[in-house]
């Protein structure tokens, strides 16, 4: 699974870096939300919160 | 742009609690740097603008600023059942405003300016710079530069997201169950009863542990916003449109702003405090846990932090163990209170739609003010009265 995200959904809210556990998600102001790929274990806890459906787990 | 290499204090963030934290310090006579990364300060707002005078008051201001869009006398609260409750607030010796945050934040720079503090717009702090495992400044990009700044104590701000105290080793990550998620539209042309009124409806079906609320920003605008948990199948965009269909007052009118949040409503951090640096309001999880309000507790910290910090250049320690001060206080002035109010938040999350329209209907608004306080005396009566409830209270006490 990895986790995709649509930055055209993406509110800019910044819960999903709180939340994660890995610390691998950046926002930022303007391209929104970025992931380090190498630090992410795919588990899911941003899915969950994100009030946008902007970020998926994919296979 | 020429800028200076060494300050006292650095703060990240520009919110409330790091333009207080900045006023506070520059008034103590500290060089004071404080930087935001968006270009405007104080948009977009992941805020309902709610207020209470009260605070204002205490944040330096007299209430009738150009930010406050709507001064509000009282809350309308709608149960399930829709048996309304009315809140006023006169009776309790108190008003509340609605404000308009990009107004608002930049007043609050302005005093911090006006103080003798620093400020940087579009400047992102990239990261921390340690020596010897202890914080001694920042790395901050602006216009696309990395500049290498140095400070006594480093002030992290930066709200939600934070990452700055992560880099400096505190662990700020929230579990999802104490993140509530909010989302809201600013509605023009809408139809307010009586926009001197804030409106906060409850139901496990609308808003599951949490509430929809209108806050009027004049007579036929508004906040329109829901904060619900952040871990079910619906997102709160997907309940707040749903609620929306069922309003026809509010359905005929047009969206002008789209605002989303991450609300942490517990899991306050024991520790705050390394050598040389401090966490402040949201990233330190510094929210009132009964209605996810957060500007008042984000600037009373900075306070207390600017306090500690001018404390501590002074007598020239820096250390954790001096700065320790700010977690005693905070914990003992305001911490163990809002810990109180996160029980009573997770009693609530417990209650059926039945349970709400009895509750509601049992107390009244001095009752509501108190558990919002943290003091659940009449709570606790009216649960004493209904069996089913009082199984419940087991959870709290």
């Amino acid at each position: 699974m990895v986790l995709k995200v649509n930055n055209d959904k993406c509110l800019r809210c910044g819960g999903c870096v709180s939340v994660c556990p890995q610390a691998c998600i950046d926002l930022h102001e303007v391209k929104g939300i970025q992931i380090n790929k190498l630090k992410c274990n795919s588990c899911g806890i941003c899915v969950t919160f994100c009030p946008a459906k902007a970020l998926v787990l994919k296979k | 742009m020429q800028l200076k290499k060494n300050y006292d204090v650095i703060i990240v963030g520009a919110g409330p609690g790091g333009a207080m934290a900045a006023r506070k310090c520059a008034q103590g006579g500290l060089d004071t740097l404080l930087l935001e990364k968006r270009q405007e300060i104080g948009a977009p707002k992941r805020c309902g603008e709610g207020i209470s005078i009260p605070i204002l008051l205490e944040l330096g201001f007299k209430g009738n600023e150009n930010f406050v869009m709507r001064k509000i006398n009282g809350s309308i609260i709608i149960p399930p059942n829709k048996k309304e409750v009315l809140i006023d607030y006169s009776a309790l010796g108190f008003n509340g405003a609605i404000v308009e945050r990009k107004l608002f934040d930049k007043a609050l720079c302005y005093k911090a300016a006006d103080a003798g503090a620093k400020i940087i717009a579009k400047a992102t702090v990239v990261n921390v710079l340690k020596k010897n495992e202890k914080i001694i400044g920042i790395s901050v990009s602006i216009d696309g530069k990395i500049h290498n700044l140095y400070s006594k104590i480093v002030i992290a701000a930066d709200g939600v997201e934070s990452k700055i105290a992560r880099m400096a080793g505190i662990n700020t990550t929230n579990i999802a169950y104490n993140m509530d998620s909010g989302y809201q539209y600013e509605m023009a042309g809408i139809k307010i009863k009586d926009p001197n009124k804030i409106y906060l409806y409850f139901g496990n079906n609308i808003a599951p542990r949490g509430y929809i609320w209108i806050f009027p920003k004049g007579k036929t605008v508004a906040n329109v916003g829901i904060g619900i948990a952040g871990h079910h199948d619906k997102t709160a965009k997907e309940y707040l449109d749903e609620w929306i269909e069922t309003q026809p007052n509010i359905k005929k009118g047009s969206i002008i702003e789209v605002n989303a949040g991450g609300i942490p409503v517990g899991g306050f951090l024991k520790n705050m405090v390394l050598d040389n640096f401090m966490v402040v309001g949201d990233a330190a999880h510094q929210v009132n846990p009964a209605h996810g309000g957060g500007i008042g507790e984000a600037a009373r910290a900075g306070t207390l932090a600017a306090k500690i910090a001018i404390k501590a250049i002074r007598s020239k320690n820096i250390s954790k163990k001096f700065l320790e001060e700010y977690n005693q206080v905070w914990w003992a002035k305001y911490g163990n209170n809002l810990e109180n109010i996160e029980k009573y938040r997770l009693l609530f999350e417990k209650l059926s739609d039945e349970d709400m329209n009895l509750i509601t209907a049992s107390i009244n608004g001095n009752d509501i003010l108190d558990i919002s306080k943290g003091n659940g005396k009449t709570l606790i009566d009216t649960l004493i009265k209904h069996p089913k409830l009082f199984k419940l209270s087991r959870h709290i006490f």
